[in-house]
C-alpha cells in the first residue's frame, strides 16, 4: 500500500511539473534551468540521513559523500541562479532610465 | 506513525508546496529571483527537518559535509565569472546526480549488513545466539530503485562533467563520434537493462560487484551519450540532465521511501523535461535531432 502511494504522488507530481511550465521567455531558460537544479539537490535530505548512520560503516562514508556533493549543488545552485537573476534586474532598472 | 514524523512529514508538505510555488514563479521575469529565493527557503526548511530524523544517530559527518560542501558551493557561486555560469549549472549539475548515486549505493551497503540474532539449542540444551545478516527489508522493489539510482544518478554525474568540459572548452567542442559508437551505446544500455532486471528477480541476493559493475556502466553511458554532440548544443544537453538529476533524486527518494525527495525530484523531472522542449523549439530542432544527429557546432559553424 505504501509502495502504490509513493508511486501516485510521483504521478501526479510529474502531471503537476508538467503543468507548471508553459510561455516562459528565452531569457528566463538558463536561470530557470539552474534554479530547478538546485531544487533537484533535495537528494540532500537522503543523504543526510545516510550520513547519520552509525559511524565508521562504508554506508555513513558513502552518505558523507553525499552531503558535501549535495551540498555543493544546493548552496552553489541558488546562490548562483540568485546571481543571474540580479544581473536581470539590473539591466530592467536602467532601461527606464535610458527611455 | 508518532508525533515526531508527522511534524517532519507536515514540514515535507509545506517544502513541496514553496518548491511549487518557487518553480512557477521562477517562469516569469517580474516573479523569478523571489521565486528562487522562495525556493531556497524550502530548501532549508528539508534540511532543518531532516535533522531531526530519529534514523540519525550521529551528527559529525553530517555537520562537517554540510560546512565543507556549503563552503566550497559559495566560493564557486561567489567566484565564477558571468559568461561561465552555465558551465557552472553543469557541473552542479553533475555533483547533484553523484550524490543520487550515492545515496543509492549507501541505501544498498546499509541494508545489507543490518544484523539480527538467531537462537538456537545445541546438544546440551543451551541457548546459542548467534549475529547473521537480516536481508528481509531488501525486497525487489528496493533493488529496482537502488538500480534506477545509480543508472540514473551515474549517466547524469558524468554526462555533466563532459558537458562542462565541452562548454568551458577544456574538451573539444565539436561533436565526437567512432565507428559503431551507436551500437555501443546501445549494448551498454541493454547491459543495464539486463543488469537492472537481474539485481531485481535476485534481490536480496545482491552482490556488491553487481552494484560496482552498474554503477561503471552508468558512468561510461554518460559519457559516450553526450560525446557525439557539438558543443553548441550544450545548453540544451545541460537541460535534459537537469531533468535526469530531478529523476535521480525522485529514484533515491523510493529507495529510502521520502515524499519530499519523490515530488521535488519529479517535479524537477517533468517541468525540466518541458524546459528542454522549448529551448529545442526556440533553436527549431526537435530533441531527437539534438541528442542523435551528431552535428550541433558544425551547423552553427557552417551558418555562422
Amino acid at each position: 500500500m505504501d509502495l502504490v502511494l509513493l508511486v501516485f504522488i510521483f504521478v501526479l507530481a510529474a502531471f503537476l511539473g508538467f503543468e507548471l511550465i508553459s510561455k516562459v521567455p528565452s531569457q528566463l531558460h538558463t536561470p530557470l534551468m539552474s534554479g530547478s537544479n538546485a531544487i533537484s539537490g533535495i537528494t540532500i535530505v537522503g543523504a543526510l540521513i545516510a550520513a547519520g548512520e552509525t559511524t565508521g560503516t562504508l554506508s555513513a562514508w558513502l552518505g558523507f559523500a553525499a552531503v558535501v556533493l549535495a551540498a555543493i549543488n544546493v548552496v552553489g545552485g541558488y546562490l548562483v541562479t540568485d546571481r543571474m537573476l540580479g544581473m536581470f534586474k539590473k539591466k530592467d532598472a536602467s532601461k527606464p532610465k535610458a527611455d | 506513525m508518532d508525533t515526531a514524523d508527522m511534524l517532519i512529514n507536515l514540514a515535507y508538505i509545506a517544502a513541496s508546496v514553496i518548491f511549487i510555488f518557487g518553480i512557477k514563479m521562477l517562469g516569469s521575469a517580474d516573479t523569478a529571483r523571489k521565486g528562487n529565493r522562495l525556493s531556497s527557503l524550502g530548501m532549508l526548511i528539508a534540511v532543518v527537518v531532516t535533522l531531526f530524523n530519529r534514523d540519525i544517530i550521529s551528527y559529525q559527518l553530517i555537520i562537517v559535509g554540510l560546512i565543507v560542501g556549503s563552503l566550497i558551493g559559495l566560493i564557486a557561486a561567489r567566484l565564477v565569472k558571468m559568461t561561465s555560469m552555465p558551465e557552472l549549472v553543469a557541473l552542479l549539475n553533475g555533483f547533484g546526480g553523484l550524490s543520487s548515486l550515492l545515496v543509492g549505493w549507501a541505501e544498498y551497503e546499509r541494508i545489507t549488513h543490518i544484523t539480527g540474532t538467531t537462537g538456537s539449542l545445541n546438544e546440551n540444551g543451551e541457548l546459542i545466539t548467534k549475529t547473521i545478516i537480516d536481508l528481509s527489508h531488501f525486497d525487489a522493489f528496493t533493488a529496482a530503485t537502488i538500480a534506477l539510482a545509480i543508472l540514473i544518478g551515474g549517466v547524469t554525474f558524468t554526462g555533466s562533467v563532459y558537458a562542462w568540459g565541452k562548454l568551458s572548452g577544456k574538451l573539444s567542442g565539436r561533436p565526437t563520434l567512432f565507428k559503431g559508437q551507436r551500437a555501443l551505446n546501445a549494448v551498454i544500455a541493454a547491459l543495464i537493462v539486463v543488469f537492472g532486471v537481474i539485481m531485481t528477480v535476485s534481490a536480496p541476493h545482491v552482490g556488491p560487484g553487481q552494484i560496482y559493475l552498474l554503477i561503471l556502466l552508468s558512468l561510461a553511458l554518460g559519457i559516450l551519450a553526450v560525446m557525439p554532440i557539438g558543443g553548441g548544443d550544450m545548453p540544451v544537453v545541460i537541460s535534459l540532465l537537469n531533468s535526469c538529476s530531478g529523476l535521480a533524486a525522485s529514484a533515491a527518494g523510493f529507495v529510502i521511501g521520502n515524499n519530499v525527495l519523490i515530488v521535488a525530484g519529479c517535479l524537477v523531472g517533468a517541468s525540466g523535461l518541458i524546459l528542454t522542449v522549448i529551448m529545442c523549439k526556440a533553436m527549431n530542432r526537435t530533441l531527437g535531432n539534438v541528442l542523435f544527429s551528431g552535428f550541433g557546432s558544425t551547423v552553427q559553424a557552417a551558418s555562422g
